[in-house]
């Protein structure tokens, strides 16, 4: 899988990603830089977490305008895969490349701890290695991660499976108004989401961060295994 | 405000915080009267902040130097070798006084020095940690400061994307006028590329970058260097403002940089900003240097020179560069969208001339000013016995006390304030807090893991400085130990209230005695530190509240296989052992002052020879393979260790009855020091028996299983039921 991570400044989890598709996919990825107008040739880019622009403005507002951000959308256009972690999220729903948008957490505080993850479609690009309804791990690190989205795009996403993850319980009990489970309050707990031809997929929590036993588990490895078989198909 | 318009004489002086005799040695080194900006130089490298002037004598004392030693104190940070080629380069420093003013901003910048003390040297900042001691959770303010003091370490840390793994926090009303923030970073550099700050080359260029200078932070280090008084909050404009996005930038340009061959010298601008960097750069390197603040990057419009030279404004750098390679290094600070600025050059001149508009407005003589700066040795009271323990009877029983304790302000979960940092970005956390005794982060592309720990027990400093100071080293020690890392070395930041003041100096010089003799027994020397000394109030009658003393440690250590450490959580079966011999002391312990509300007594004794041995031999066994958690005992004594260990893990404890003969809240609540609790998959009788050998104490605490904590009389306390009381304080306190 030849695959390209998108630096902005301020991005700051492009090493742990970077990390993690050398691990699963056995090839180092190419860093991109916010400027570059010409990309080379990918099968997968990735909008890692950070603070692109410092947040300043409203998260991801600024990266959205960028120079590189032209490519991703006709990268995406042409069919490329593209996975939006956190502040890749936020950026992929200011470019209106995915519908929604993520505001402040519930508790008005930064969020970093584990969540658990609840897989609701396993038939994307980015879920195949899962069966619907397997809950996994991951760490989540956000100021503003909570998602909403008006009513009647809300019923599109569901009625058409977009909802890639919703947050839950270890035991895969789902539960949107208990803080515990649904850490900053997400409309219908949903943590990530996919594109209408299922090819661009946006989450907060990263699955980066597990990938090794040694961080405390190998819970993230399905997605990025996902990828790699779908694009050798 | 213009250099020409104040006249400066003893008393401008003296409300720069220089004493009569300073002045008169300012006088003597110019040959003149200086002018405005030359003062605000004087007064400043002069601080108690940048001269060390009180305690610098007793700093000496303190053991720096081992063979994996490469930087100890001297540079920006301690450099230590981790193998493979590479090295640790860390330091702890305090951002005391301006997160008591204005406490988000004070904690963010007190981040962001620290992580430049460290990047300067060439290192990636792969960790952060903190200590933080705050007032009474009863002072109403204290709950504002924690807020802002966790947002602002939070805002910054999360923001330029370093984990921040672990810290200690305590409560105390000593601290209600003056929290203190200490905070420690660690990154990991190629030994052969390590930078430093001593200037060379005369005619090189004066390189500045990062953020514009603007007005904020003036005479910061000359605030840091005095007691507050009821008009502290006054003097917010002295607090600088940061921005962890530049921080991030220049973090990146700067590794940039420095994987080319352009840096000859480099520096942060921390206190006191471009003076300190450009005099020191000069002064270490015993060359001169000319600056022309005309082309120094301006936030504001007319800045002077004054306000220029004394301006702390964060995210700035200073370096001297081949003068071949300017060009190359303004490309790489444009492409990161930074201020670059050739500002001046080196000179042999041995002094320090500054340029404003055409005009000379500073001209000093740089060895006078960093070799006649004041040192003094101040008088040492003799330190007060320790108060007297009193009678001690149990009022509540085992298991009323040890709810009581696991719910204390001191002992109770601290997962509001982790759940507020960034600790797994990097993707190298192993152990993230609360997860095992030090943090543990793995050495990208290398089986290398670090063990960090921050430790200090202020109320042991207090009725005991000298034991106190040991402890703080020795806890340190064995949290690192703990994991299975080898103790490498150490930072301090040494708080304390007004060393002007006998007795306190008393406190000061104790601690560093007790810090010494436990750094040479455990070979854990010191690298760098800092010193926060003032750290007192005054009340509106005049009285004064000192700070306990407060020699916050930072320990790092290393594992040459990651893989082998271990956390504290309780695994599903075996059993429980203890190293280490429990006397039952109750002086000074948490027990006594939650459950009889009395601190008193004296320290618990750290005897350095049994640390040693206890802590080597643990360490043995879990490199071994044969222990599967660990945890220290500490605060709040065996009782409590256990406790901690069944919350972590999720599997409960039978514990056995306590050694004969002693009253059974001393032995399970005593802190007597160098003690372990390691937990076994087997029955534990082969590590009972090497112990025995090797005439280690040792005894078998319980047998894993059940569920929860059960007590010898039958007693169980259910895993939720610790859990509920671990967890309410820091919500109840913050309504969060």
């Amino acid at each position: 899988m030849k695959a390209g991570i998108v630096v902005f400044p301020g991005t700051n989890r492009e090493r742990d990603m970077a990390i993690a598709l050398r691990s699963v996919s056995g090839r180092a990825p190419k860093i991109l830089w916010h400027q570059d107008t010409h990309l080379p040739d990918l099968d997968l880019i990735v909008l890692p977490g950070g603070f692109s622009y410092g947040d300043y403005l409203r998260c991801g507002a600024m990266a959205a305008h960028s120079p590189i951000m032209h490519e991703v959308r006709k990268f995406a256009e042409r069919g490329g895969y593209i996975l939006g972690v956190c502040n890749g999220f936020q950026i992929l729903t200011e470019t209106g490349m995915l519908p929604g948008a993520l505001l402040k957490n519930a508790s008005l505080r930064f969020l970093s701890q584990d969540c658990f993850l609840r897989v609701e479609n396993a038939e994307t690009p980015f879920t195949a290695r899962w069966q619907k309804d397997d809950v996994f791990r991951a760490p989540l690190a956000h100021g503003d991660g909570n998602y909403v989205v008006d009513e009647k795009t809300l019923e599109m996403l569901e009625g058409e499976g977009r909802v890639a993850f919703r947050y839950s319980a270890s035991d895969g009990v789902v539960s949107p108004q208990d803080r515990e489970t649904n850490p900053n309050g997400s409309l219908n707990a949903i943590a990530g989401i996919v594109s209408s031809d299922g090819r661009v997929c946006g989450m907060m929590p990263h699955p980066e961060d597990l990938v090794d036993s040694l961080m405390g588990g190998e819970d993230g490895r399905p997605l990025f295994e996902s990828l790699v078989e779908a694009v050798v198909q | 405000m213009s250099s020409k318009q104040k006249v400066v004489d003893a008393a401008l002086a003296r409300q720069f915080g220089l004493s009569g005799e300073e002045y008169d040695q300012v006088l003597i080194i110019m040959g003149r009267v200086p002018n405005l900006t030359e003062l605000g130089v004087f007064s400043v490298m002069w601080s108690e902040h940048c001269s060390y002037k009180s305690s610098r004598k007793w700093l000496r004392t303190l053991p720096t130097t081992a063979p994996w030693v490469i930087h100890g104190p001297g540079e920006n940070a301690g450099v230590v070798d981790i193998g493979e080629g590479l090295a640790a380069i860390f330091k702890m420093e305090s951002h005391n006084h301006p997160s008591f003013i204005e406490p988000y901003q004070g904690a963010a910048t007190g981040v962001g020095g620290i992580l430049r003390d460290v990047f300067t040297m060439g290192a990636r900042p792969v960790a952060n940690l903190n200590a933080l001691r705050f007032g009474s959770p009863e002072n109403p303010r204290t709950r504002q400061i924690v807020d802002g003091v966790v947002r602002g370490i939070g805002g910054y840390g999360n923001c330029v994307g370093v984990p921040t793994v672990g810290g200690e926090v305590n409560f105390h009303p000593a601290y209600d006028g003056n929290p203190l923030v200490n905070a420690m970073t660690v990154g990991v550099a190629r030994k052969d590329r390590i930078f430093l700050s001593a200037a060379a080359g005369i005619g090189n260029p004066v390189v500045y970058v990062g953020s514009k200078t603007g007005r904020d932070g003036i005479h910061g280090a000359t605030m840091s260097s005095a007691e507050f008084d009821e008009n502290a909050l006054a003097k917010r404009p002295t607090v600088q403002v940061g921005d962890p996005f530049v921080e991030k930038l220049l973090i990146e340009a700067c590794l940039e940089l420095m994987a080319t061959d352009a840096i000859i010298a480099i520096q942060d601008m921390g206190a006191a900003g471009l003076t300190s960097s450009s005099v020191e750069m000069a002064g270490k390197g015993n060359v001169g240097i000319d600056l022309d603040l005309d082309s120094v990057p301006q936030r504001e419009p007319d800045m002077t020179a004054y306000e220029m030279m004394l301006s702390e404004s964060q995210e700035r750098m200073l370096m001297v560069l081949r003068p071949d390679r300017t060009e190359q290094a303004r490309a790489i600070f444009e492409k990161w969208e930074l201020d670059f600025a050739v500002i001046g050059q080196l000179t042999d001149t041995g002094r320090i001339v500054v340029r404003h508009k055409g005009a000379i407005e500073a001209d000093i003589p740089l060895a006078p000013l960093a070799d006649e700066a004041p040192i003094y040795d101040r008088p040492v009271a003799t330190l007060p016995a320790p108060e007297p323990i009193g009678p001690v009877h149990d009022p509540v029983g085992l298991e009323q006390a040890l709810i009581t304790l696991i719910s204390c302000p001191d002992l109770a979960s601290r997962a509001w304030i982790w759940n507020q940092y960034d600790s797994t970005v990097g993707g190298q956390t192993a152990q993230r807090p609360g997860g095992a005794d030090a943090a543990i982060v793995r050495v990208e592309d290398t089986s290398i893991g670090l063990a960090l720990t921050t430790d200090c027990t202020p109320r042991y400093c207090y009725a005991n400085p000298r034991s106190g100071g040991a402890q703080a080293v020795a806890e340190a020690w064995r949290n690192i130990t703990a994991t299975g890392a080898t103790p490498l070395a150490v930072t301090d930041n040494l708080n304390f209230a007004n060393p002007e003041k006998p007795e306190i100096m008393a406190q000061f010089v104790a601690a560093i005695e007790g810090m010494g003799e436990a750094c040479r027994v455990l070979d854990f020397p010191v690298v760098s530190g800092n010193v926060s000394l003032y750290n007192e109030t005054r009340n509106p009658d005049g009285s004064t509240r000192a700070i306990l003393p407060t020699p916050a440690i930072g320990g790092l250590g290393m594992l040459a296989d990651v893989e082998k450490h271990v956390g504290m959580a309780i695994p599903r079966s075996g059993v429980l052992i203890l190293i280490g011999e429990t006397k039952g002391h109750l002086g000074q312990s948490l027990w006594l002052r939650e459950i009889l509300g009395r601190e008193t007594g004296d320290a618990p004794d750290v005897d350095l020879r049994a640390e040693r041995r206890n802590g080597d031999f643990v360490r043995e066994q879990i490199i071994s393979g044969k222990v599967a958690a660990c945890h220290d005992v500490s605060d709040g004594g065996i009782l409590v260790a256990v406790a901690e260990m069944i919350m972590a893990g999720g599997e409960g404890c039978e514990l056995e009855p306590p050694q004969s003969g002693m009253r059974p809240e001393a032995y399970w609540f005593g802190e007597d020091q160098g003690r372990y609790l390691l937990a076994v998959n087997s029955d534990g009788q082969e590590l009972l028996h090497e112990a025995g050998m090797r005439g280690i104490p040792s005894r078998l605490m319980g047998k894993i299983g059940g569920g929860g904590l059960t007590l010898p009389s039958g007693a169980t306390i259910s895993i939720p039921r610790l859990r509920a009381a671990n967890a309410a304080f820091f919500p109840s306190l913050m309504g969060a």
